[in-house]
């Protein structure tokens, strides 16, 4: 972006004959560079950019076809597509596939129900109201690192404090660790802790802006506060819904630092039970050493993304297609 | 039932997630205002908070007792004696102590890094005219979603060739981008930055650096403050990528904490110690400007 700046403003110099710059020139100068000066305000954002955001996020589709060692990055060795028939051979890139969509559906299904529970409370007419709102977000601003050692710790399987508290009601302690419902339970347990507040609060911001005369004019129907909240709120909200169901997706797609630090194994589990397509990747370029492989996780990540969230648009144009045919 | 037909079309036109214009105060409006929180509200909140703040509250228990302590059964619920005895442990076994320093570096460049580029891009894209300014902001806004997590391997690469790992500032560079925060800048300034004011001091001769400085930043300050602390937080938990770039011997917390969590410390307090320590922080900062963080999310910010 900075070479069109300088090349707009270079023209005007040469061009001039006079040795100190007359009136003329200088006003023309400036007029070129106020042209030319927007894009000196977006360079630093852009050099950036492109060198740290863009460049990666389409070259890693390029890696993908390579031989590329974590040793030797530089060298790289032509393989076509066999980084990918490799993944889709390799019986752990399917058990992860398939952990990072219970793992998905155990954590951001309760997350987005609970925190739309909360944000309906939180509108009400609340003492403390920005005490309980700090609070309630306070999970969000600690570290997925410090989140999942702590509740590794609560969810320990001889003295975790969890398991305690199940023996206490009279129930046998559970394996946290190596059962693969229990263990995927205890991960997705973390992300919705840290991520159920922030909804809420996004939530609320929704609701807020919902006009208060459907209220008004719902209540004179006679509608009670449920079906104030079924026909007047969720309606309301559905952009925010739908905003939120995609942030939560491309989150999980991508969980990473829970399964890790759960029982730091870079393998999630004795028997892959918890292992993530992020983890996955994780293992095969810096665990195996294998970037070009790795890459190949990383670009299956982003197509089921793209995916993932197409389907979701899609079911929402076509329930308001629904609905506006109703 | 008639009346309840209508809603749906009419809210749906806006788009919440992205600051409502209304939305700027919070607490302005909107539905149930009115209606006062029974009982049963003030239970569930309460117990919501309770979950929230619990692990919290194990943290500072589990890093002042010993680890004999923590094998204990029944637990102890109640904090002990141990937790300066702790602290010094872990500054000692794991080096905490380089790691926050290293993350107070690394984060703090990050924000005021990110503020700047923002605010001077947010800038152009919401007052400057020019060519390419609306397919560049596509670009932008259109990558804002795609997890930068994907891009992990070139960029892995990218900095392997530049001699940088285990340097800072193959976390700080990659930290600057925020597409976020340019739209973010960008909204803020659509709103709060009258175009008159830009023509009138145009007409008096100045040039658009100085209005930048003399009347944008003045302007755009609060939402540089919110902006700063939203990066500061996901710069100081960021952990992907500095577990990739950075090792034990330049270490960010985080980096420590996987350390940590990774088997060599078999001492439960002690790892606990080492977790309150590196969240300590960004609490504090949390706790400092909780209420504009509240604000800032509510206004639309997405996850980091």
């Amino acid at each position: 972006m900075s070479l069109t700046a300088t090349a707009k403003a270079g023209p005007p110099s040469p061009a001039g004959t006079g040795p100190g710059p007359d009136d003329g020139r200088a006003a023309a100068l400036r007029r070129t560079w106020r042209k030319a000066s927007p894009y000196a305000y977006i360079a630093p954002f852009f050099t950036l950019f492109i060198a740290f955001g863009l460049f990666p996020l389409v070259y890693t589709a390029f890696v993908s076809l390579y031989r590329v060692e974590l040793q030797t990055s530089g060298e790289m060795e032509w393989r076509g597509i066999a980084n990918y028939t490799a993944l889709f051979t390799d019986e752990f890139f399917w058990t992860s596939l398939r952990n990072t969509f219970t793992i998905g559906v155990l954590s951001t299904v309760p997350q987005l129900a609970m925190a739309l529970g909360l944000a309906h409370l939180l509108n009400y007419k609340l003492r403390g109201r920005t005490f309980i709102r700090t609070a309630i977000l306070l999970p969000y601003a600690t570290s997925v690192a410090a989140a999942t050692l702590v509740f590794a710790q609560l969810f320990g399987k001889d003295f975790g404090l969890i398991n305690y508290v199940i023996g206490l009601v009279g129930f046998d302690p559970v394996d946290w660790q190596t059962g693969t419902v229990a263990s995927q339970i205890a991960v997705s347990s973390i992300v919705v802790w840290r991520w159920t507040g922030y909804n809420a609060l996004i939530y609320l911001a929704g609701m807020q802006s919902i006009p208060h005369e459907l209220y008004e004019a719902a209540e004179m129907d006679g509608a009670s506060r449920w079906r104030q909240f079924i026909h007047v709120t969720l309606p309301g909200l559905r952009p925010t819904i739908v905003f939120t169901v995609i942030i939560s997706t491309i989150g999980a797609t991508q969980l990473f630092g829970e399964p890790l630090l759960f029982e730091g194994s870079i393998s999630g589990g004795i028997s892959h039970q918890y292992q993530t397509l992020g983890l996955y990747m994780y293992e095969q370029g810096w665990g195996f050493f294998h970037l070009g492989r790795a890459a190949a996780i990383a670009w299956v990540m982003f197509v089921l993304i793209v995916v993932l969230v197409g389907v979701n648009a899609l079911l929402v144009r076509r329930r308001a297609r629904k609905e506006a045919g109703r | 039932m008639t009346a309840l037909a209508a809603p749906p079309t009419a809210p749906e036109k806006g788009d919440p997630p992205q600051t409502p214009p209304s939305g700027r105060r919070i607490g302005k409006g909107g539905a149930g205002r009115t209606m006062k929180g029974g009982w049963l509200s003030y239970l569930i909140l309460g117990f919501a908070l309770l979950i929230s703040a619990f692990p919290f509250y194990w943290t500072i228990v589990a890093a002042s007792r010993s680890n004999a302590d923590m094998a204990k059964v029944p637990p102890s619920l109640l904090p002990g004696p141990n937790l300066i005895k702790n602290f010094e442990q872990v500054l000692e076994e794991a080096d905490i102590g380089k790691a926050l320093l290293n993350s107070l570096i690394v984060s703090g460049s990050i924000t005021i890094g990110t503020v700047l580029c923002c605010t001077l891009a947010g800038f152009a894209f919401a007052k400057l005219k020019f060519k390419g300014r609306n397919a560049l902001l596509t670009l932008t806004i259109g990558t804002m979603m795609i997890p930068p997590q994907l891009g992990v391997i070139p960029l892995f690469m990218l900095i392997a060739e530049l001699q940088w790992v285990n340097q800072l500032q193959a976390v700080i560079l990659p930290g600057l981008v925020s597409a976020f925060g340019v739209f973010f800048m960008r909204q803020y300034l659509v709103q709060s930055l009258p175009d008159e004011l830009i023509e009138a001091a145009r007409v008096d001769g100045a040039s658009t650096a100085r209005i930048f400085w003399s009347i944008v930043i003045p302007i755009a300050r609060p939402g540089m403050a919110v902006l700063g602390m939203l990066t500061f937080m996901t710069a100081w938990n960021d952990f992907f990528w500095p577990i990739i770039a950075l090792s034990s011997q330049e270490p960010t917390v985080q980096v420590a904490l996987r350390q940590l969590g990774g088997g060599y410390v078999n001492d439960q307090s002690v790892i606990m110690a080492g977790t309150l320590l590196g969240t300590l922080p960004v609490l504090l900062v949390f706790g400092l400007l909780g209420r504009q963080n509240v604000g800032g999310i509510m206004q639309g910010a997405v996850k980091g």
